[in-house]
């Protein structure tokens, strides 16, 4: 008997553990993902290239609000260096691909393994701080990064910048907006799903256990040091990669682009989003991607009416974000991702919620 | 559950089989400072493979800083742990669980955030190989090995009677099951030796009367040696097989449960002393 498409997993019996462990383990849940997929490969079909553009910086974001939510969200090491952390992908791949003449193919995985080292480097305080001192530690790497990057000219070329050369498949160049929005959707669907995996099996499952009780995690064989560094490490390895699409898509990097302001920006995406969620790292980068582009919007379109408010609100802009911020952490301390699974819950048993 | 004799020869072993000739685990002049305070003196204990060795004494007598000792919280200031003829004493306590040595809390150490599911399945962690990038692609071997152990975690679930909340948050349960969770995630370790501190604490009649059951059946069916600490004297005397008593960081009396009952050291740092 065909299943009412409206009533979500009621009604499902699995009968083998491997059932009863799949991520989509109901036929709704594939067809909903597998619809979510189109329509985001279709997105260019019908969107203009200014919004191509905004949907490839949503993408960067995802795959960097993933990467700090696993360390941050889930195994619990708070990190201000975030941003840092992109930069030094950022940079290693642009030095390879601009200086060296390297492919972007080979330079994207390089970036991300650099910033894996450096990020597991700057990971080693987390074995005797927790919590606000270990944001201060991250603190420094944030500091220490930025200032080797402008203060080594020779690899960076310091405060000029660098301009960084577009990939390329064969002869073709990825060097607009649409060319880059597949690479980008296809990069940010496999590090949702690798994500995904590993919460559900044994390493994530011990990156939690350390979030909620370091203390047992220990007694019951977790190596606490090893998997903090690996945890800080994959992190770096996301915003790495971040960082590199980021460079090769803009086509110039500075060190202004990876300040404090990022990594605290990223901070809001997961805190917004919900800490230890991956969906909550994907709705915090479209959140904060997006909400300064709508303010814009709204600006604009209230612009004929009150004439100085453009110059009210876009100045504002960091007030209005501050705003959201505690109302979240007030009203919905898990962020948006919670709210998405409520809206869930209720269309679970919907229309018959008995 | 019968087939679970995979690791070390602990398992294999019946009750009634206590083994009193060869001490898995040997306790040599165990001291412990901290600071000026002195929680152990000179503690020597032997605990034989098999057995259920009950550890009482008056609040602040040191049985949880012996607990902690002997699964790595703590490093003694004085003296040698030996575990299946191994000195241990310098190891991290995520080694000694390798080595098989599970343990419970007082205050229960769940991870509250985590289901009961995967709160079993951390505890087969030492059991498990998937690394970080197997994990990452949940392919293959990864998702066999997770599926395996899944079974084996499903055996304690039945062993344990908690069916019903495998799926459920530990934060959300009640207390009593919270305890049977923490020694479902102990013995999901499968065990050699495991430290029950206070398993039956803050429970009801009928929770205590369960917990002693899964006790002595963990005991029957593996042959799991345990240092139980406890208040209950009744559960004490009836479940245990040698009871060893400390009073203020000392070792005052140690035998079984009738002989500590009628010891005049015990009777006094248990009831103080007739003027």
């Amino acid at each position: 008997m065909p299943r009412n498409p409206l009533v979500m997993d009621c009604g499902i019996f699995t009968t083998r553990y491997k059932d009863d462990m799949a991520i989509l383990h109901h036929p709704g849940a594939k067809l909903k993902v597998l619809a979510v997929i189109i329509v985001f490969a279709a997105f260019p079909l019908f969107a203009s290239p200014y919004y191509v553009g905004v949907a490839n910086l949503v993408g960067i974001a995802v795959i960097g609000a993933l990467g700090l939510n696993i360390l941050t969200g889930y195994t619990g090491q708070i990190s201000i260096g975030h941003g840092a952390f992109m930069g030094v992908g950022a940079y290693t791949a642009g030095i390879l691909t601009a200086t060296h003449g390297l492919s972007f193919w080979i330079a994207l995985p390089l970036g991300g393994i650099a910033a894996a080292l450096v990020g597991a480097f700057f990971g080693i305080p987390s074995l005797r701080l927790k919590g606000l001192y270990l944001a201060i530690a991250t603190l420094a790497a944030q500091v220490i990064i930025h200032f080797l990057i402008i203060h080594t000219p020779s690899l960076t070329k310091g405060t000029a910048g660098m301009v960084l050369p577009a990939p390329q498949i064969g002869s073709y160049r990825l060097d607009n907006d649409l060319s880059f929005y597949y690479l980008i959707l296809i990069l940010t669907i496999a590090a949702v799903v690798f994500a995904t995996n590993i919460f559900r099996s044994r390493v994530g499952r011990a990156f939690m256990a350390i979030r909620d009780r370091d203390l047992a995690a220990s007694v019951i064989g977790i190596n606490l040091f090893q998997y903090k560094l690996l945890a800080f490490a994959l992190s770096s390895f996301y915003a790495g990669v971040a960082g590199a699409l980021w460079g090769h898509y803009m086509g110039v990097i500075s060190p202004e682009h990876f300040t404090i302001n990022m990594s605290i920006m990223y901070l809001a995406m997961i805190i917004i989003g919900g800490l230890g969620s991956i969906m909550g790292a994907i709705f915090g980068a479209f959140f904060m991607t997006l909400l300064p582009i709508l303010l814009r919007e709204a600006v604009s379109l209230f612009g004929g009416v009150f004439a100085n408010i453009s110059g009210i609100i876009l100045s504002m802009q960091d007030a209005i974000f501050g705003l959201i911020i505690i109302l979240f952490l007030i009203y919905e301390s898990e962020g948006l991702a919670k709210l998405w699974k409520n809206f869930k819950e209720y269309f679970k048993l919907w229309p018959f919620s008995y | 559950m019968a087939s679970a004799g995979t690791t070390g020869s602990g398992f294999l072993l019946k009750k009634g089989c206590i083994d009193q000739l060869t001490p898995q685990l040997t306790i040599e002049g165990l001291t412990l400072h901290f600071g000026g305070v002195t929680a152990l003196t000179g503690i020597y204990l032997e605990i034989m493979r098999g057995e259920i060795l009950a550890v009482i004494g008056p609040n602040g007598a040191g049985k949880t800083s012996l607990l902690n000792c002997i699964s790595g919280l703590y490093r003694p200031s004085e003296g040698k742990i030996a575990f299946e003829d191994r000195e241990i004493t310098q190891l991290a306590p995520y080694q000694r669980a390798r080595m098989g040595i599970g343990r419970t809390f007082q205050n229960i150490e769940l991870f509250k955030h985590m289901t009961v599911l995967e709160n079993l399945m951390l505890g087969r962690h030492v059991h498990l190989k998937p690394g970080l990038i197997s994990s990452g692609l949940y392919w293959g071997r990864a998702q066999r090995e997770e599926v395996k152990h899944r079974r084996r975690v499903e055996e304690i679930i039945d062993f344990l009677e908690i069916q019903s909340i495998r799926k459920k948050p530990v934060g959300m349960l009640a207390y009593g099951l919270q305890k049977r969770v923490e020694l479902g995630r102990a013995l999901a370790m499968e065990p050699t030796l495991l430290l029950l501190d206070e398993p039956m604490a803050g429970m009801n009649i009928e929770e205590k009367e369960d917990m002693a059951r899964f006790v002595l059946d963990v005991s029957e069916e593996w042959g799991t040696t345990m240092v139980l600490i406890e208040h209950d004297m009744g559960v004490v005397m009836d479940v245990s097989d040698r009871v060893c008593v400390l009073d203020f960081g000392r070792q005052i009396a140690d035998g079984t449960p009738e002989k500590v009952q009628q010891d005049p050291l015990v009777i006094r740092a248990y009831l103080g002393q007739q003027q």
